[in-house]
């Protein structure tokens, strides 16, 4: 799905609009007419709204401010308040100012932590599916996969029943292994504790990214693994010159899906910890508190600005990756310089 | 060493961890089914088995006292030399020298044994308890709640594939300037943090007055989304274009073509997509959130389930009973149509 977006296309001119034949013409009109359920779509509920987001960043606006009420413009106001804003915590020199840590530093600090899981993590399991001694391989890659399905609360609940501190079967087996009871972890209630309890709470999603590097490794031409052994290769470096080249377009796409995901991470902990931030304002993810800047505390115009921040740090998160791939994702049938 | 005896232990080897690997990955599941047949009770005993267990009790004197596991020989009038084992009441505790009797021949009367009672077993017997089921049922109306979520889940549904078939058709089949860059504009908006649209989305909904309805969540299905769209293009595109040239020189319209010739083919995408949109909507938690946290009597499961946390926090069988009661759909529907599932995974992520 990604490479259609590392090669842009050129935009067409008009001119090569009116050069165009009757029939290609016809053609071109069928063509629009089935995709205007989706250009409507685009302009109603995502690039108007994204408009509208940025208008809203320079004004005062509430959402009980009534339909008729003009609103205030007040320019660069809610970017300047963000900047000195220590819980969004955009500004790193603001980040250890607030009481509670940053939202903006407690995300990126989570997503150091869950990245590695969320790419090393179904890589093992598909390089493990994908061993040619394992027998039921469509079995265990089923299995593997279906948790998948489970509504995301009920495995919240689910993960969250095994980590409870006190019922839950992890600390039992901790315990059954001889940690004593005063060292047992608190999990979700424990600062320290609280984002590896969201890494296991969120393992399940790893079926998806497994299933799809496995597909990766399947799709590797066995003659490459043949030649590479009468060269008398080790494992380590088939791997890393053969195995890791050929998957790296499916390990790019869940790096960026990846990312875009952790940075808009906020469910688990309104779920689990109800947004409150427990324990020690160390779950008041960035996203959080915009949307608690707005459903909350109902300010459009700041949570707009947030929204508007959000967007471009993703956009220019994925855009540098982008510009890395040529590096070291390799898509067949291009060369690679 | 024998290369078949090589491969055999290889084979047991890796088998062996992947089940290992399985059973921690899944042990939730059973986690869940154990909790759910418990009581608040059977919970919080200290050293219970993890299955939903109960030790038998036993009538004497009027009184309900508990049954251990005791080994016969420390009692008195017993051989000393048995090794045998013995369920019985415990009448006086003590921690050299308890008494006991014996349920099965309580004529006999009491006697000593010498034990300590506390470092005695319990013969724990299965007891699973049906009740937990019954209150979730009752308390979040389930048959309303499967039912919201079954309504929005097929409307949804019926517009998403609608509108994805189309707009996937157009894309697939007919070239116009700018196609390419706008089916990169349809890919990108994958990436898209739902954040940058939601205030001014919400916000609409809210001055339409539809805030607490189905429309903001059922609605922009109806406006095709880059994953399926990508999906049935990826298939379209399989499929041969010649049978298509000679319908329209037979003179058949674009819609025709769609008909009778495009969809006929497609079934297996078609099922990925209705699967796929199903377990979506049944598992939706962030729209219902959004939109019907204040419409109690339009819930949908995901989002009824989440209030779990609060109304049951001290009560795990119940918040795991809940749970069983939304989990059971998506998973079977998967088992049923898993080859549809991992196909249309596979097309997503690994194809270009």
């Amino acid at each position: 799905m990604l490479e259609e977006l590392s090669n842009l296309p050129k935009l067409p001119s008009l001119g090569s609009i009116r050069k165009m034949s009757s029939i290609a013409r016809r053609e071109m009109k069928a063509g629009f007419l089935f995709i205007s359920p989706w250009i409507f779509g685009f302009l109603a509920f995502t690039f108007l709204p994204m408009i509208a987001t940025l208008i809203f960043s320079f004004l005062d606006l509430k959402i009980t401010d009534g339909i008729f009420s003009t609103p205030k413009f007040v320019g660069f106001d809610n970017y300047v308040q963000l900047l000195k804003d220590p819980q969004a915590g955009i500004n790193p020199a603001k980040w250890f100012e607030s009481k509670t840590p940053s939202s903006l530093l407690i995300t990126i600090k989570f997503a150091l932590f869950s990245l590695p899981v969320g790419i090393f993590a179904p890589l093992l399991l598909a390089l493990l599916m994908n061993n040619k001694n394992l027998r039921g391989q469509f079995i265990f890659r089923s299995l593997f996969y279906m948790p998948f399905v489970v509504p995301f609360v009920a495995s919240v609940f689910l993960w969250g029943g095994m980590l409870n501190p006190e019922s839950g079967w992890i600390n039992r087996f901790l315990e059954y292994a001889g940690v004593p009871n005063e060292s047992l972890p608190q999990w979700a209630n424990d600062v320290n504790w609280v984002y590896p309890t969201y890494v296991i709470m969120g393992i399940w999603g790893v079926g998806n990214a497994m299933l799809i590097m496995l597909a990766g490794l399947q799709g590797v031409p066995t003659e490459l693994y043949d030649a590479a052994k009468v060269d008398g290769a080790n494992p380590w470096s088939i791997f890393w010159n053969i195995t890791f080249p050929m998957i790296s377009p499916v390990i790019f796409y869940n790096l960026i899906l990846n990312i875009v995901g952790l940075f808009q991470y906020f469910l688990v902990p309104l779920v689990v910890n109800n947004g409150t931030g427990r324990p020690g304002g160390a779950t008041l993810f960035y996203n959080l508190y915009l949307y608690k800047t707005f459903f909350t505390f109902q300010d459009m115009a700041y949570g707009s600005t947030l929204a508007w921040f959000l967007f471009l740090v993703i956009l220019l998160v994925t855009v540098v990756l982008f510009s890395t791939a040529k590096y070291w994702v390799y898509y067949a049938g291009e060369a690679r310089s | 060493m024998n290369k078949n005896l090589r491969s055999g232990i290889s084979t047991f080897t890796i088998t062996f961890i992947v089940l290992a690997i399985l059973g921690v990955y899944l042990s939730p599941f059973a986690f869940m089914v154990f909790t759910s047949l418990k009581t608040r009770e059977q919970i919080s005993v200290v050293g219970a088995p993890i299955w939903p267990a109960a030790t038998p009790k036993f009538e004497y004197n009027g009184k309900q006292v508990d049954v251990f596991t005791v080994s016969v020989g420390k009692c008195a009038g017993f051989d000393p030399n048995s090794t045998a084992t013995k369920s019985l009441a415990l009448v006086a505790k003590g921690r050299q020298e308890s008494t006991f009797v014996d349920p099965k021949d309580p004529a006999k009367g009491e006697f000593t044994c010498q034990v300590s009672w506390r470092a005695l077993e319990r013969p724990w017997t299965l007891s699973p308890t049906w009740e937990n089921y019954t209150e979730v049922w009752n308390t979040i109306d389930y048959i309303q709640k499967v039912g919201n979520t079954l309504f929005y889940a097929v409307v949804s549904m019926i517009g998403t594939v609608i509108s994805c078939i189309l707009v996937a058709y157009g894309f697939a089949r007919f070239r116009f300037p700018g196609r390419d860059v706008l089916f990169i504009v349809l890919i990108a908006t994958l990436f898209l943090p739902a954040a940058v649209t939601i205030i001014p989305t919400y916000s609409f909904w809210q001055r339409l007055g539809l805030v607490g309805t189905w429309f903001p969540l059922i609605v922009p299905h109806f406006f095709a989304n880059a994953y399926n769209v990508f999906l049935f293009r990826q298939y379209f595109m399989t499929l041969p274009r010649e049978l298509d040239e000679s319908a329209m020189m037979d003179g058949a319209g674009p819609f025709r073509i769609l008909w009778s010739l495009i969809i006929p083919q497609s079934y297996p995408v078609i099922i990925a997509v209705v699967v796929f949109h199903i377990v979506f909507a049944w598992n939706d938690y962030f729209g219902p959130v959004i939109y019907l946290s204040g419409a109690k009597d339009k819930w949908p499961i995901s989002y009824a389930l989440s209030t779990f946390n609060g109304i049951y926090g001290q009560q795990p069988q119940l918040i795991q009973a809940g749970a069983l009661m939304a989990v059971l759909l998506p998973v079977i529907l998967f088992f049923v149509a898993q080859r549809f599932f991992i196909q249309g995974i596979v097309v997503t992520g690994v194809e270009k």
